[in-house]
Protein backbone atom coordinates (compact mmCIF):
# COMPACT_ATOMS: atom_id res chain seq x y z
CA UNK A 1 0.00 0.00 0.00
CA UNK A 2 1.43 3.55 -0.92
CA UNK A 3 1.45 5.67 1.76
CA UNK A 4 -0.06 9.25 0.77
CA UNK A 5 2.86 12.14 0.27
CA UNK A 6 5.29 9.35 1.42
CA UNK A 7 8.62 9.22 -1.40
CA UNK A 8 11.18 8.56 1.14
CA UNK A 9 15.06 9.18 1.65
CA UNK A 10 16.67 9.01 -1.62
CA UNK A 11 19.57 6.64 -1.43
CA UNK A 12 22.61 5.44 -3.49
CA UNK A 13 22.30 3.04 -6.15
CA UNK A 14 25.20 1.29 -5.76
CA UNK A 15 24.54 1.08 -1.91
CA UNK A 16 21.18 0.33 -2.04
CA UNK A 17 21.86 -3.45 -3.07
CA UNK A 18 23.78 -3.74 -0.07
CA UNK A 19 21.08 -2.65 2.37
CA UNK A 20 18.05 -5.39 3.22
CA UNK A 21 14.30 -4.84 2.21
CA UNK A 22 12.71 -2.46 5.38
CA UNK A 23 16.64 -1.06 6.32
CA UNK A 24 18.18 2.24 6.43
CA UNK A 25 21.68 3.64 6.50
CA UNK A 26 23.57 4.85 9.85
CA UNK A 27 26.54 6.57 9.80
CA UNK A 28 26.80 6.27 13.77
CA UNK A 29 26.78 2.74 16.16
CA UNK A 30 23.73 2.87 18.28
CA UNK A 31 23.33 0.81 21.44
CA UNK A 32 20.89 -1.25 21.94
CA UNK A 33 20.55 -3.54 25.35
CA UNK A 34 17.74 -5.12 27.02
CA UNK A 35 18.89 -3.99 30.30
CA UNK A 36 21.90 -2.23 32.39
CA UNK A 37 25.53 -2.65 30.78
CA UNK A 38 27.84 -5.37 32.49
CA UNK A 39 31.01 -4.38 33.76
CA UNK A 40 33.27 -7.28 33.19
CA UNK A 41 37.36 -7.26 33.44
CA UNK A 42 39.52 -8.76 31.51
CA UNK A 43 41.04 -10.25 34.44
CA UNK A 44 37.39 -11.82 35.25
CA UNK A 45 36.78 -12.44 31.81
CA UNK A 46 36.34 -16.25 31.06
CA UNK A 47 34.94 -18.46 27.87
CA UNK A 48 33.28 -21.73 28.66
CA UNK A 49 33.05 -24.33 25.80
CA UNK A 50 30.09 -26.53 26.50
CA UNK A 51 28.39 -29.61 25.13
CA UNK A 52 25.07 -29.80 26.28
CA UNK A 53 25.51 -29.12 30.07
CA UNK A 54 28.84 -30.33 29.81
CA UNK A 55 32.12 -27.78 30.02
CA UNK A 56 34.51 -29.10 27.68
CA UNK A 57 37.21 -26.50 28.03
CA UNK A 58 37.18 -23.08 29.59
CA UNK A 59 39.96 -20.14 28.51
CA UNK A 60 40.93 -17.29 30.81
CA UNK A 61 41.52 -13.95 28.86
CA UNK A 62 45.34 -14.11 28.12
CA UNK A 63 44.58 -17.86 26.85
CA UNK A 64 41.97 -16.91 24.74
CA UNK A 65 43.78 -13.83 23.27
CA UNK A 66 46.29 -16.26 22.53
CA UNK A 67 44.48 -18.10 19.81
CA UNK A 68 44.87 -16.84 15.84
CA UNK A 69 43.13 -13.82 15.38
CA UNK A 70 40.95 -13.38 12.25
CA UNK A 71 39.73 -9.74 10.42
CA UNK A 72 36.43 -9.39 8.77
CA UNK A 73 34.61 -6.16 7.53
CA UNK A 74 31.02 -6.91 7.40
CA UNK A 75 27.96 -5.06 6.88
CA UNK A 76 25.87 -5.60 9.97
CA UNK A 77 21.98 -5.31 9.85
CA UNK A 78 19.97 -4.43 13.38
CA UNK A 79 15.77 -5.61 13.42
CA UNK A 80 15.18 -2.00 14.75
CA UNK A 81 15.80 -1.31 10.72
CA UNK A 82 19.44 0.32 10.89
CA UNK A 83 22.03 -1.01 9.24
CA UNK A 84 25.59 -0.44 9.14
CA UNK A 85 28.65 -0.64 6.00
CA UNK A 86 31.79 -1.94 6.47
CA UNK A 87 32.27 -2.53 10.24
CA UNK A 88 35.69 -3.46 11.08
CA UNK A 89 36.35 -6.75 13.54
CA UNK A 90 39.37 -8.60 14.31
CA UNK A 91 38.64 -11.76 16.89
CA UNK A 92 38.86 -15.62 17.41
CA UNK A 93 36.69 -17.68 14.98
CA UNK A 94 34.14 -20.59 16.02
CA UNK A 95 36.65 -22.71 13.62
CA UNK A 96 39.69 -21.73 15.35
CA UNK A 97 38.12 -22.03 18.84
CA UNK A 98 36.70 -25.37 17.91
CA UNK A 99 40.21 -26.35 16.78
CA UNK A 100 41.92 -25.52 19.99
CA UNK A 101 39.45 -27.57 21.90
CA UNK A 102 40.53 -30.37 19.58
CA UNK A 103 36.70 -31.33 18.65
CA UNK A 104 34.97 -31.03 15.25
CA UNK A 105 31.17 -29.69 16.44
CA UNK A 106 29.21 -32.32 18.42
CA UNK A 107 25.70 -31.14 17.29
CA UNK A 108 24.19 -29.15 14.50
CA UNK A 109 22.95 -26.12 16.83
CA UNK A 110 24.48 -23.67 19.33
CA UNK A 111 23.54 -21.55 22.15
CA UNK A 112 25.83 -18.31 23.00
CA UNK A 113 25.78 -17.02 26.64
CA UNK A 114 26.19 -14.01 28.31
CA UNK A 115 27.33 -12.22 31.13
CA UNK A 116 23.73 -10.47 31.45
CA UNK A 117 22.10 -13.38 31.65
CA UNK A 118 21.58 -12.74 27.54
CA UNK A 119 21.37 -16.15 25.18
CA UNK A 120 20.78 -16.31 21.42
CA UNK A 121 20.70 -19.59 19.21
CA UNK A 122 22.99 -19.86 15.95
CA UNK A 123 22.84 -23.31 14.22
CA UNK A 124 26.57 -24.64 13.39
CA UNK A 125 26.29 -23.85 9.89
CA UNK A 126 26.47 -19.75 10.59
CA UNK A 127 29.11 -19.87 13.01
CA UNK A 128 31.77 -22.10 11.26
CA UNK A 129 33.38 -22.22 7.85
CA UNK A 130 34.65 -18.56 8.69
CA UNK A 131 31.56 -16.93 8.55
CA UNK A 132 31.21 -16.02 12.54
CA UNK A 133 33.87 -15.38 15.62
CA UNK A 134 34.31 -14.15 19.13
CA UNK A 135 35.21 -10.49 18.50
CA UNK A 136 37.83 -9.01 20.95
CA UNK A 137 38.51 -5.15 18.59
CA UNK A 138 36.19 -2.99 16.63
CA UNK A 139 37.92 -0.75 14.12
CA UNK A 140 41.15 -1.36 15.62
CA UNK A 141 40.65 -0.87 19.20
CA UNK A 142 39.74 -2.68 22.22
CA UNK A 143 36.07 -3.66 21.43
CA UNK A 144 33.93 -0.96 23.92
CA UNK A 145 32.13 -1.45 26.78
CA UNK A 146 28.31 -0.62 25.34
CA UNK A 147 29.12 -2.58 22.43
CA UNK A 148 29.53 -5.79 24.46
CA UNK A 149 33.41 -5.66 25.21
CA UNK A 150 35.57 -7.16 26.60
CA UNK A 151 34.07 -9.80 23.96
CA UNK A 152 30.89 -10.27 21.58
CA UNK A 153 29.60 -12.65 19.45
CA UNK A 154 29.92 -11.55 15.37
CA UNK A 155 27.39 -13.46 13.15
CA UNK A 156 27.39 -10.27 10.59
CA UNK A 157 25.26 -12.15 7.91
CA UNK A 158 21.75 -12.62 10.71
CA UNK A 159 20.29 -9.57 12.40
CA UNK A 160 22.44 -8.06 14.70
CA UNK A 161 20.61 -9.40 18.22
CA UNK A 162 22.53 -12.71 17.47
CA UNK A 163 25.93 -10.85 17.76
CA UNK A 164 25.38 -11.57 21.55
CA UNK A 165 27.43 -9.03 23.61
CA UNK A 166 29.56 -9.88 26.83
CA UNK A 167 29.76 -13.58 25.21
CA UNK A 168 30.91 -15.96 27.90
CA UNK A 169 30.09 -19.01 26.17
CA UNK A 170 29.21 -20.99 23.63
CA UNK A 171 26.74 -24.20 24.25
CA UNK A 172 26.01 -26.95 21.26
CA UNK A 173 22.61 -28.09 21.92
CA UNK A 174 20.62 -31.27 20.44
CA UNK A 175 17.66 -29.23 19.05
CA UNK A 176 17.81 -25.50 18.15
CA UNK A 177 16.85 -23.91 21.37
CA UNK A 178 15.44 -20.39 21.56
CA UNK A 179 17.53 -17.56 23.22
CA UNK A 180 16.31 -14.61 24.94
CA UNK A 181 14.92 -12.64 22.33
CA UNK A 182 13.57 -15.55 20.47
CA UNK A 183 11.56 -16.62 23.45
CA UNK A 184 9.94 -13.01 23.21
CA UNK A 185 8.77 -12.95 19.89
CA UNK A 186 11.54 -12.44 17.44
CA UNK A 187 12.44 -14.78 14.35
CA UNK A 188 13.85 -18.15 15.88
CA UNK A 189 17.11 -17.50 13.13
CA UNK A 190 16.49 -13.82 11.85
CA UNK A 191 18.12 -13.30 8.22
CA UNK A 192 18.26 -9.19 7.33
CA UNK A 193 17.61 -10.44 3.51
CA UNK A 194 13.92 -12.77 3.85
CA UNK A 195 13.29 -9.80 6.50
CA UNK A 196 12.72 -12.34 9.39
CA UNK A 197 12.31 -10.44 12.05
CA UNK A 198 9.57 -11.70 14.33
CA UNK A 199 8.14 -15.37 15.34
CA UNK A 200 6.16 -15.84 11.75
CA UNK A 201 7.93 -14.09 9.55
CA UNK B 1 6.10 -13.90 28.11
CA UNK B 2 5.70 -13.87 24.14
CA UNK B 3 4.42 -11.40 21.79
CA UNK B 4 1.62 -12.36 19.21
CA UNK B 5 3.05 -11.15 16.33
CA UNK B 6 0.33 -10.37 13.49
CA UNK B 7 0.74 -9.57 9.78
CA UNK B 8 0.66 -5.84 8.82
CA UNK B 9 -2.75 -3.81 8.94
CA UNK B 10 -3.89 -0.55 7.53
CA UNK B 11 -5.04 1.85 10.21
CA UNK B 12 -6.47 4.98 9.93
CA UNK B 13 -4.95 8.01 12.03
CA UNK B 14 -8.66 9.65 13.43
CA UNK B 15 -6.67 12.00 15.60
CA UNK B 16 -3.56 14.53 15.96
CA UNK B 17 -2.45 16.40 18.74
CA UNK B 18 0.45 18.39 19.51
CA UNK B 19 1.88 17.59 22.82
CA UNK B 20 5.23 19.64 22.59
CA UNK B 21 7.03 21.52 20.54
CA UNK B 22 8.38 18.03 18.52
CA UNK B 23 6.22 15.77 19.47
CA UNK B 24 2.56 14.63 18.01
CA UNK B 25 0.47 11.97 19.34
CA UNK B 26 -1.38 9.96 16.45
CA UNK B 27 -4.59 8.39 17.85
CA UNK B 28 -4.89 5.16 15.07
CA UNK B 29 -8.04 2.77 14.75
CA UNK B 30 -7.17 -0.62 14.56
CA UNK B 31 -8.67 -2.12 11.46
CA UNK B 32 -7.61 -5.46 13.46
CA UNK B 33 -7.68 -4.84 17.05
CA UNK B 34 -4.96 -6.66 19.20
CA UNK B 35 -4.55 -6.92 22.59
CA UNK B 36 -1.21 -5.21 24.34
CA UNK B 37 0.95 -5.19 27.07
CA UNK B 38 1.41 -1.65 28.53
CA UNK B 39 5.55 -1.08 27.39
CA UNK B 40 5.20 -2.98 23.54
CA UNK B 41 5.40 -1.35 20.30
CA UNK B 42 4.48 -0.86 17.06
CA UNK B 43 6.50 -1.37 13.56
CA UNK B 44 5.04 0.94 11.03
CA UNK B 45 5.98 0.82 7.71
CA UNK B 46 5.20 3.86 4.80
CA UNK B 47 5.78 2.70 1.13
CA UNK B 48 6.56 5.17 -1.76
CA UNK B 49 5.36 5.28 -4.97
CA UNK B 50 8.34 3.21 -6.38
CA UNK B 51 7.76 0.44 -3.82
CA UNK B 52 10.60 1.41 -1.39
CA UNK B 53 9.57 1.58 2.04
CA UNK B 54 10.59 2.91 5.34
CA UNK B 55 9.61 0.75 9.13
CA UNK B 56 10.24 2.26 12.39
CA UNK B 57 9.53 0.98 15.41
CA UNK B 58 7.27 3.34 17.61
CA UNK B 59 6.37 2.72 21.79
CA UNK B 60 2.52 2.91 22.02
CA UNK B 61 1.48 5.39 24.56
CA UNK B 62 -2.23 4.60 25.06
CA UNK B 63 -2.87 1.73 28.33
CA UNK B 64 -4.19 -1.38 27.36
CA UNK B 65 -8.26 -0.69 27.09
CA UNK B 66 -10.57 -2.79 24.80
CA UNK B 67 -10.19 -0.43 22.15
CA UNK B 68 -9.49 -0.36 18.71
CA UNK B 69 -7.63 3.42 19.11
CA UNK B 70 -3.92 3.20 20.00
CA UNK B 71 -1.79 6.83 20.76
CA UNK B 72 1.62 7.06 19.37
CA UNK B 73 3.22 9.58 20.09
CA UNK B 74 6.11 10.75 17.55
CA UNK B 75 9.31 12.92 18.37
CA UNK B 76 10.26 14.94 14.75
CA UNK B 77 13.87 13.93 14.24
CA UNK B 78 15.01 16.85 11.91
CA UNK B 79 17.35 14.11 10.01
CA UNK B 80 14.76 11.62 10.43
CA UNK B 81 13.14 9.47 7.22
CA UNK B 82 9.98 8.36 8.96
CA UNK B 83 9.05 11.50 12.07
CA UNK B 84 9.12 14.29 9.18
CA UNK B 85 5.88 12.36 7.65
CA UNK B 86 4.34 12.48 10.25
CA UNK B 87 4.99 15.89 11.60
CA UNK B 88 4.66 17.57 8.14
CA UNK B 89 2.38 15.27 5.75
CA UNK B 90 0.63 13.28 7.54
CA UNK B 91 -3.09 13.91 8.23
CA UNK B 92 -6.54 13.03 9.85
CA UNK B 93 -7.99 10.02 7.36
CA UNK B 94 -4.59 9.47 5.94
CA UNK B 95 -3.81 4.91 6.57
CA UNK B 96 -0.90 4.07 7.87
CA UNK B 97 0.56 0.20 7.64
CA UNK B 98 1.86 -1.06 10.77
CA UNK B 99 1.74 -4.52 13.02
CA UNK B 100 2.02 -5.29 16.59
CA UNK B 101 2.00 -5.25 19.48
CA UNK B 102 5.95 -6.64 19.46
CA UNK B 103 8.31 -6.59 22.35
CA UNK B 104 8.13 -9.33 25.42
CA UNK B 105 10.53 -7.76 27.54
CA UNK B 106 9.93 -3.85 28.33
CA UNK B 107 6.71 -4.40 29.71
CA UNK B 108 4.91 -3.13 32.86
CA UNK B 109 5.56 -5.91 35.88
CA UNK B 110 2.27 -6.30 37.07
CA UNK B 111 0.43 -8.65 39.47
CA UNK B 112 2.64 -7.42 41.81
CA UNK B 113 2.31 -5.12 44.50
CA UNK B 114 5.88 -4.61 44.75
CA UNK B 115 7.24 -0.70 44.01
CA UNK B 116 7.99 0.06 40.14
CA UNK B 117 10.52 2.99 39.31
CA UNK B 118 10.01 4.58 35.93
CA UNK B 119 13.05 6.97 34.47
CA UNK B 120 12.63 8.29 31.10
CA UNK B 121 14.33 11.05 29.41
CA UNK B 122 12.03 12.82 26.55
CA UNK B 123 10.01 10.80 24.17
CA UNK B 124 11.51 7.79 26.51
CA UNK B 125 8.14 8.61 28.55
CA UNK B 126 5.76 6.94 25.97
CA UNK B 127 6.08 3.34 27.15
CA UNK B 128 6.44 4.75 30.74
CA UNK B 129 3.12 6.54 30.58
CA UNK B 130 1.38 3.31 28.99
CA UNK B 131 2.27 1.66 32.01
CA UNK B 132 1.50 4.81 33.82
CA UNK B 133 -1.87 4.91 32.52
CA UNK B 134 -2.47 1.30 33.12
CA UNK B 135 -1.61 1.28 36.71
CA UNK B 136 -4.56 4.00 36.59
CA UNK B 137 -7.01 1.86 34.86
CA UNK B 138 -6.62 -1.52 36.52
CA UNK B 139 -6.31 0.14 40.08
CA UNK B 140 -3.22 -2.28 40.86
CA UNK B 141 -1.91 -1.08 44.25
CA UNK B 142 1.58 -0.97 43.08
CA UNK B 143 3.29 1.85 44.29
CA UNK B 144 4.98 3.99 40.85
CA UNK B 145 7.42 6.52 40.82
CA UNK B 146 8.52 8.41 37.71
CA UNK B 147 11.12 10.31 37.48
CA UNK B 148 11.13 11.90 33.67
CA UNK B 149 13.91 13.94 32.15
CA UNK B 150 13.37 17.27 30.02
CA UNK B 151 14.53 20.34 28.47
CA UNK B 152 12.28 22.84 29.45
CA UNK B 153 8.88 22.47 31.36
CA UNK B 154 7.39 23.06 27.43
CA UNK B 155 9.26 19.34 26.64
CA UNK B 156 7.81 17.23 29.31
CA UNK B 157 5.41 15.13 27.42
CA UNK B 158 1.93 14.81 29.03
CA UNK B 159 2.75 17.25 31.06
CA UNK B 160 -0.63 18.21 32.16
CA UNK B 161 -1.80 14.36 32.41
CA UNK B 162 1.40 13.69 34.45
CA UNK B 163 0.22 16.44 37.21
CA UNK B 164 -3.63 15.78 36.92
CA UNK B 165 -2.39 12.17 38.18
CA UNK B 166 0.22 12.73 40.95
CA UNK B 167 -2.69 14.74 42.88
CA UNK B 168 -5.33 11.66 41.83
CA UNK B 169 -3.69 9.04 41.95
CA UNK B 170 -2.35 8.22 45.72
CA UNK B 171 0.55 5.57 44.91
CA UNK B 172 2.49 7.83 42.37
CA UNK B 173 5.15 10.01 42.43
CA UNK B 174 6.22 12.33 39.66
CA UNK B 175 9.66 13.99 39.41
CA UNK B 176 10.58 16.36 36.75
CA UNK B 177 14.78 17.09 35.69
CA UNK B 178 14.79 20.12 33.91
CA UNK B 179 18.05 19.99 31.97
CA UNK B 180 17.40 23.78 30.83
CA UNK B 181 15.32 26.00 32.98
CA UNK B 182 14.90 26.11 36.61
CA UNK B 183 12.18 23.97 37.79
CA UNK B 184 9.46 25.44 39.69
CA UNK B 185 8.19 22.83 41.85
CA UNK B 186 10.15 21.82 45.29
CA UNK B 187 9.58 18.21 43.91
CA UNK B 188 11.64 18.63 40.99
CA UNK B 189 14.84 19.30 40.06
CA UNK B 190 16.95 21.83 37.44
CA UNK B 191 19.74 19.13 36.17
CA UNK B 192 20.80 16.20 34.31
CA UNK B 193 20.64 12.71 36.05
CA UNK B 194 22.54 11.49 38.58
CA UNK B 195 22.63 9.19 41.24
CA UNK B 196 21.34 11.59 44.63
CA UNK B 197 18.24 12.39 42.73
CA UNK B 198 17.46 8.77 41.85
CA UNK B 199 17.90 8.05 45.29
CA UNK B 200 15.72 11.00 46.15
CA UNK B 201 12.98 9.84 44.16
CA UNK B 202 13.63 6.29 44.67
CA UNK B 203 12.99 7.22 48.33
CA UNK B 204 9.45 8.28 47.77
CA UNK B 205 8.36 4.87 47.36
CA UNK B 206 6.97 3.03 50.63
CA UNK B 207 10.34 0.37 49.71
CA UNK B 208 12.63 -0.22 47.68
CA UNK B 209 11.80 -0.99 44.33
CA UNK B 210 11.81 -4.34 42.59
CA UNK B 211 11.40 -3.48 39.54
CA UNK B 212 13.03 -0.39 37.06
CA UNK B 213 12.27 0.36 34.03
CA UNK B 214 14.64 3.19 32.07
CA UNK B 215 13.81 4.43 28.79
CA UNK B 216 15.68 7.20 26.58
CA UNK B 217 19.14 7.83 24.74
CA UNK B 218 21.80 5.50 25.45
CA UNK B 219 24.18 7.92 27.51
CA UNK B 220 20.97 8.83 29.60
CA UNK B 221 20.14 5.41 30.35
CA UNK B 222 24.25 3.99 31.30
CA UNK B 223 23.77 7.08 33.88
CA UNK B 224 20.19 6.09 34.95
CA UNK B 225 21.24 2.36 35.17
CA UNK B 226 24.23 2.76 37.12
CA UNK B 227 22.64 5.01 39.66
CA UNK B 228 19.41 2.57 40.28
CA UNK B 229 22.28 -0.70 40.59
CA UNK B 230 23.87 1.61 42.83
CA UNK B 231 21.22 2.05 44.96
CA UNK B 232 20.76 -2.32 45.34
CA UNK B 233 18.94 -3.04 42.80
CA UNK B 234 19.37 -6.36 40.93
CA UNK B 235 20.52 -6.03 37.50
CA UNK B 236 18.01 -8.71 36.36
CA UNK B 237 15.65 -6.32 37.94
CA UNK B 238 16.41 -3.37 35.39
CA UNK B 239 15.23 -3.24 32.33
CA UNK B 240 15.89 -0.68 29.90
CA UNK B 241 14.70 0.58 25.86
CA UNK B 242 17.54 2.82 24.08
CA UNK B 243 16.33 5.18 21.24
CA UNK B 244 20.05 3.66 19.60
CA UNK B 245 21.59 6.81 20.03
Amino acid sequence: MVTRGFTGRPSGSELSERIPPGQHLVENFPVLTAGPTPRIEPADWTFTLKVGPRPVKIWNWSEFNALPRTRMTRDIHCVTSWSKLNTAWEGVTIDDILADAGMSAPTPFALAHCYDGYSTNVPLADLAAGKAMVALNYEGQPLPRDHGGPARLLVPHLYFWKSAKWVNGLQFTERDEAGFWELRGYHIYGDPWREQRYRND
Amino acid sequence: MSATTSGWQSCAIVEIASRTPAIKSFFLRLTEPFDYKAGQHVDVRLTGPDGYTATRSYSIASAPSGSDLIELAIERLADGEVSPFFHDVAQVGDMIELRGPLGGHFLWPGRTENPVLLIGAGSGVVPLMAMIRYRQASAEPVPVALLLSSRTSFDVLFRDELLELERSLPDFALALALTREPATRRTDFSRRIDPPMVADVAARLPAAPRSVLVCGSNPFVEAATDAALALGVEAGAIKTERYGI
